[in-house]
């Protein structure tokens, strides 16, 4: 167990080199503070990395003027729909493949195909069947999250110990009981241990479907400023979207905590 | 004794497994157990001699290529539902607290969940867990999960109870506990109970009838010995008697040369 006072300095140095980075950003960016070095015109390295301080204020700009809410909640709503959608599905196939063999020696070359194929080059597609609106960035989260959910499923099921199948069956519980008391738990451990991938995917997904042709988004608006040359306004979309995507991944880990509590981890040693 | 239906037999039951590749190995060969309502019977033999194999047969995890199966008179079709099985390894749920695994079998036949969890909270306090019913099985000790599990094939009730070497994982003090526990349980309701251990001291201190395997494979029974040993016992006491270690001295004179013939095969 790491005692306090060095978890205190780990996050002190933490913050340092935060800070750090910032003020090297800060200073190498600014056009009056050092003199050119790589570039023949002062400007030049602001145009190219933008400049910290006007990154914030486009940020604020953006939460204070109240115009950033609508285009975080699209994304926002396109990440979740995705995910569970998604989830959704990968459960209901790899619960259906995994216990079936016949359908899974049926359509194992098409998942594998499918599995390989980089289908982020589905957007545009999707773009067409879908239109420029919500649908088709759920659509692409969609296939990003089902194979993730998909193999996780597969593989849960495949790895249940036969004793507790045996157990179960001997006990008396019917098909039907063995699939909700054993396998979709089973299987859901290790759904839980791959949510912050498909979660994480599932935004991907919907930021780079709206990159690519949307309306609305927070993608779009990294698309908008790209398209005027505010490199300001790129990177405070970054910022904006990374900090979303932590804090999504913090929800994650809140619901994971609460629904494997029987599951052992790490450092827990409570036994009696 | 003889003339009783049998709460279980096994009828000159022969275990051939075939491997994908076309290999076949026999297990078990022409072996005959007949258990009776209320009768205890342990059966021994060394490593690898097919005890498993058999039980697998009598609660009807495994199909047997010969003989027959039949619980109080009637031929098996599928899992045998007079019986209970305490596996070897974990076999608890791990997404289900101890409380949750016990009620688990009363839940699969329809009892509704308050009583199921009443139940199994007094078949937790029966084995000695009382308090420790929203516990996981990760939070338990390798012994209070197999309080958890007897309990667990107890709550139903069976009429015939398998135990496949059910305490060797256990340090000897827990263990020993744990036998005169299931003695205790057994003695209060009596079931018929078939008994598979390595250990012959277990097997003659739990007893009233031991059976002897022959080393695998093809593995048969090769004596049968009714231990006449008073009860109730105390498995502990019950090993400084010199009846025990009469018998003991005898069955193990039988067993001798298949532990050492199966010894040999596995150096092979």
């Amino acid at each position: 167990m790491r005692s306090s006072s060095s978890k205190l300095s780990l996050r002190f140095w933490q913050l340092a080199l935060f800070v750090g980075f910032l003020a090297f950003w800060y200073v190498a960016t600014s056009p009056t503070l050092l003199p050119p070095i790589y570039f023949d015109d002062p400007h030049k390295a602001a145009f190219f990395f933008g400049e910290p301080v006007k990154v914030f204020e486009r940020t604020w700009e953006w939460f204070a003027g109240g115009t950033i809410y609508a285009h975080l909640w699209v994304t926002l709503l396109e990440t979740l729909l995705a995910f569970v959608i998604g989830t959704a599905f990968g459960l209901a196939m790899g619960l259906w493949l995994a216990l079936s063999s016949t359908a899974s020696a049926l359509l194992d070359p098409y998942i594998k195909a499918l599995n390989s194929m980089p289908r982020v080059i589905l957007a545009p597609i999707f773009a067409v069947w879908f239109g420029l609106d919500v649908a088709s960035k759920v659509a692409l989260g969609v296939t990003l999250v089902f194979f993730i959910v998909f193999f996780n499923v597969y593989q849960g099921v495949r790895e249940v110990s036969f004793t507790v199948v045996a157990n179960a069956r001997i006990l008396g519980a019917s098909e039907r009981q063995l699939l909700r008391h054993v396998y979709v738990p089973s299987a859901m451990s290790w759904v839980f241990a791959s949510l912050h991938n498909s979660v994480g995917l599932a935004f991907v997904g919907a930021v780079v479907g709206e990159y690519l042709g949307s309306s609305r988004g927070v993608g779009y608006l990294i698309l908008q400023a790209e398209g005027t040359f505010d490199i300001n306004a790129v990177f405070a979309g970054i910022v904006v979207l990374t900090a979303f995507a932590l804090l999504l991944d913090w929800m994650v880990t809140v619901v994971e905590r609460r629904l494997l509590v029987w599951q052992p981890r790490g450092g827990e040693t409570e036994k009696m | 004794m003889s003339a009783a239906v049998p709460a279980l037999a096994l009828e000159q039951v022969t275990v051939t497994f075939v491997s994908p590749d076309g290999g076949r190995y026999t297990a078990v060969r022409d072996t005959t157990l007949r258990v009776q309502p209320g009768e205890f019977v342990s059966v021994v033999g060394p490593t690898g001699c097919g005890k498993s194999t058999l039980l697998n047969v009598a609660v009807g995890l495994l199909q047997p290529s010969g003989g027959r199966v039949t619980s109080f008179g009637a031929p098996l079709a599928g899992l045998n539902r007079n019986a209970g099985y305490l596996f070897q390894t974990e076999a608890l749920m791990p997404w289900r607290t101890a409380r949750g695994n016990v009620a688990a079998g009363l839940e699969f036949r329809g009892v509704a969940a308050v009583e199921a969890n009443s139940r199994a909270d007094e078949w937790l306090q029966r084995v000695g867990l009382r308090g420790f019913g929203d516990r996981y099985p990760h939070q338990l000790s390798g012994g209070m999960r197999k309080r958890v599990s007897l309990a667990q094939t107890l709550i139903l009730d069976p009429q015939i109870i398998l135990m496949d070497e059910p305490f060797s994982a256990l340090d000897i003090q827990t263990r020993q506990l744990m036998e005169n526990q299931l003695l205790e349980l057994w003695q209060a309701n009596r079931k018929s109970v078939v008994f598979i251990t390595h250990d012959l001291e277990e097997a003659i201190s739990l007893s009233d009838r031991v059976l002897v395997l022959s080393a695998g494979p093809e593995s048969h029974p090769i004596g049968e010995f009714a231990i006449d040993l008073p009860r109730p016992r105390d498995v502990a006491e019950i090993r400084l008697t010199p009846r025990f270690i009469e018998l003991h001295g005898l069955i193990w004179h039988a067993m001798r040369d298949e532990v050492l013939k199966s010894y040999a095969q596995q150096l092979q």
